[in-house]
């Protein structure tokens, strides 16, 4: 096995900052930092609609802000083609939303909390994902 | 007052996938890259985030009532049911393809990168297509 890029540091410190929002929302709002669930709720749910919108505007300032007082530089190397986008968007979205949840949902609160679901859906995500690039690699 | 904080939390929340370079996506693809090239990045995100969050369960435990709210609002269904095996395997096909998952999808927006929002707009069109067929 060959380790690359790795920067534990940083990750570990942000994931610090990512866990201090989850409990920061919990214990003052009483609700669990799901990206997937907020985005959904504030287009189809009319309870907390404002709030699942200032959340939504909140996680694109965050980037922004991170560029002013930080590093103006933010690497994104993302794939250039468009139908692979497109699918890969589209079963994010309808797995996300059948599956009730994503990696902060799931993966991050669903496992602080302990839910038998959440563990099971992190587990499934991450082997479904890690198989999708081992056989991506092969084609 | 609830409002302030939800944006205050997406700001910390999109700030700290920033610092851990989790809006990047071949930052992602490295670590799901187990069998080839690793990244192990994401699991230190994972470990810091869960670290801080795991004593969320003994606030829920002990039933503390939260600042701002009548209630803690959580999911109340416990089963492990085809819909939760089927969205989370298509969920990860999707992370595995592309590198985003919804939080850093959202966050990237803000790089007004075209290729992120082709893939937003497809994600946001896939709630929509489930919300109309659930009907």
């Amino acid at each position: 096995m060959t380790i690359i890029n790795f920067t534990p540091i940083e990750a570990f410190l942000g994931g610090l900052i990512i866990g201090f929002s989850v409990v920061l929302f919990y214990i003052a709002n009483g609700r669990i930092a799901g990206i997937s669930g907020i985005v959904n709720n504030s287009i189809f749910s009319n309870v907390n609609r404002f709030d699942n919108i200032l959340f939504v505007i909140g996680l694109v300032i965050g980037p922004m802000l991170y560029k002013i007082i930080i590093n103006p530089e933010i690497n994104f190397n993302i794939s250039n083609s468009i139908p692979l986008l497109i699918a890969a968007g589209f079963l994010v979205g309808v797995g996300t939303k059948i599956g009730s949840g994503c990696t902060s949902g799931h993966g991050i609160c669903g496992i602080s909390r302990f839910s038998k679901r959440s563990i099971v859906a992190t587990l499934i995500f991450m082997i479904s994902a890690i198989l999708t690039v081992f056989i991506k690699g092969l084609l | 007052m609830r409002g302030i904080i939800s944006l205050v939390c997406g700001i910390i929340f999109g700030f700290g996938l920033t610092v851990a370079s989790m809006t990047n996506p071949e930052k992602v693809l490295g670590f799901l890259n187990i069998f080839g090239a690793w990244d192990p990045s994401l699991a230190f995100v994972m470990a810091g985030a869960i670290l801080i969050t795991s004593p969320m369960l003994y606030l829920q435990k002990h039933k503390v009532k939260p600042w701002f709210a009548d209630n803690f609002s959580l999911p109340t269904f416990k089963e492990i049911d085809k819909n939760l095996i089927v969205g989370a395997t298509l969920f990860g096909i999707g992370w595995g393809l592309i590198g985003l998952c919804p939080g850093p999808a959202i966050a990237s927006l803000a790089l007004l990168n075209i290729n992120s929002i082709i893939f937003l707009i497809s994600m946001i069109s896939a709630f929509f297509i489930v919300q109309v067929i659930r009907r």
